[in-house]
């Protein structure tokens, strides 16, 4: 079952972090992809973003026009980082994935799981 | 509840909540759709209400059920013209005599109480699918609507679905904070037997059904101490059922009891698991509770009862369950080993959390009383009267205001 999972973070929370934690977690990070692409858990390319402070957002205006505004799509404290496309047996295995996300050390973070529709199945 | 009536109707009760969760499991397995595995059965279940009454039980209710839950899967595949291997599958896979499928059972626990499902739909939902119970029962009990009902049922199943949770029992690493989840709902299913007496009507009892499926549970993993902890601490409680009413169909408080009516064989299980789970060497909340019950359990009288002992379970419990209630019972037995000064003392600490819970007042009205407050006791009564809606309650409220 394919999942894409998206890495969430909190930008003002990582801004306090101690120097040199961002540097080994990234290490870190490396690491868990090295792990898990050996493990054959990978199903598609992912991405990292640039800081949400690059994010531009197209939505419906009231009389539907189309609206463009800087910023992400919601105004949040925790915005999306980066994805990853995973396959993998069953919501149980992307949950240990998940659970084993190096930032998660770090307050702030999550990781959300989401099933990708699979269409002509 | 031991006079219900025997006929078409209990034996239905027995055979569903042995057979119906290993063939919802079996079926899921076979169709890879819980959805429709699911539905099968549940139309299995009212389809043997329906028949069992007209033309009686037959030999073998569980093959029977199986039977009709298959040709059902079968009836949906086809009509959503998909799956057409499985239907293969289906015909050709002739059902055998017995289902002894206790790990299919408990796959499907895990199952319906995942984290990932929203908590209110895991009760109702294990309920259906693992138990058997229809949905027209499930409401009846939780006296919400049917309609309502249904659809949580619906959505949580669709969740299990599209989120490819699996059914399967986790690895046992992952298996204690899941296990949790499981024992939790299957505390629930009796502790709505316990408070309500709305019941479910159909000769179903929510009290049978939690002991059974804790029982399941036990067997199926005895090298984990807290389903042990949990068979012992419902088997406690349901050893106390006799004597919690009254003729008249009164509440009677456990410290006014009669303690000869209590089942001691039932007790005595008990202790032989808590035993078990204690030479296990990992205490949790429902071995805690249950050693708290035991205790009751073996004290001749409430004056009896070894109050220090009880104290020390409950900071025992604490360290695994913080929750308002728990510090709220501790109360009383604090108030047993340091007075009703002290209790009052910690008990009103906890009114920012309890403040509209019925047992709170109750239990401060208790303290007052002791504390020779009459006036303040009399009160604390009446807001306890005032949020309780159980007529059981509400009748011994009532008796104390008089």
């Amino acid at each position: 079952m394919k999942y894409v999972l998206m890495f969430t973070d909190n930008p003002e929370l990582d801004a306090r972090l101690a120097p040199g934690a961002g540097e080994e977690t990234y290490k870190e990070i490396f690491a868990w992809f090295e792990d898990h692409d050996r493990a054959g858990h990978f199903a598609g390319s992912g991405a990292e973003l640039q800081p949400v402070t690059t994010a531009t957002t197209v939505r419906a205006g009231d009389d539907g026009e189309r609206v463009v505004v800087d910023g992400p799509f919601a105004e949040s404290k925790e915005v999306v980082g980066g994805f990853t496309i995973i396959d993998v047996p069953d919501l149980d295995a992307a949950i240990a994935m998940a659970r084993t996300w190096p930032p998660l050390k770090h307050p702030g973070h999550s990781v959300e799981i989401r099933p990708i529709v699979e269409h002509g199945e | 509840m031991t006079d219900r009536p025997s006929g078409p109707d209990q034996a239905l009760a027995v055979a569903v909540r042995a057979e119906a969760g290993a063939i919802v499991a079996s079926l899921a397995r076979l169709v890879g759709d819980f959805d429709v595995a699911e539905e099968a059965v549940q139309d299995a279940v009212v389809e043997a209400l329906r028949n069992w009454r007209a033309k009686g039980i037959p030999d073998r209710p569980g093959a029977w059920l199986q039977l009709a839950a298959r040709r059902n899967a079968l009836d949906r595949l086809r009509r959503q013209q998909r799956h057409l291997k499985v239907l293969e599958r289906l015909r050709e896979d002739v059902p055998g005599d017995e289902l002894d499928d206790a790990d299919e059972r408990v796959a499907l626990v895990f199952a319906c109480c995942h984290p990932a499902l929203p908590a209110d739909a895991r009760l109702p939902l294990t309920l259906r699918a693992v138990l058997g119970l229809t949905t027209a029962q499930i409401a009846r009990a939780f006296l919400v609507s049917e309609a309502t009902l249904a659809q949580r049922i619906v959505r949580a199943k669709r969740k299990i679905v599209d989120k490819g949770i699996a059914l399967t029992v986790p690895a046992p690493e992952d298996r204690a904070a899941r296990l949790d989840d499981v024992l939790t709902v299957t505390y629930l299913v009796y502790n709505e037997a316990y408070v309500s007496s709305s019941g479910t009507g159909d000769d179903r009892d929510l009290a049978d059904d939690a002991i059974w499926l804790a029982g399941v549970l036990a067997t199926a993993m005895p090298d984990e101490p807290e389903t042990l902890g949990l068979l012992a601490l419902l088997r406690l409680q349901h050893a106390r059922r006799p004597a919690r009413f009254g003729g008249d169909g009164v509440l009677v408080l456990l410290r006014d009891q009669d303690r000869s009516l209590w089942d001691r064989s039932a007790i005595g299980s008990a202790d032989g698991l808590l035993e078990r789970a204690a030479g296990l060497r990992r205490p949790g909340r429902f071995q805690l509770q249950a050693a708290i019950a035991a205790c009751h359990a073996s004290s001749p009288t409430w004056e009896a009862t070894d109050w220090l002992q009880i104290l020390t379970l409950y900071d025992l419990l604490l360290r695994h369950d913080r929750s308002a209630v728990v510090r709220l019972n501790r109360g009383v037995a604090l108030g047993k080993v340091r007075g009703a000064e002290v209790a009052l003392e910690y008990v009103d600490g906890l009114a920012p959390d309890l403040a509209g819970y019925h047992l709170f007042h109750a239990i401060r009205a208790d303290l007052l009383h002791t504390l020779g407050r009459v006036d303040e006791a009399h009160e604390a009564n009446r807001r306890a009267l005032d949020l309780t809606s159980n007529a059981a309650e509400r009748n011994l409220l009532l008796s104390r205001l008089r």
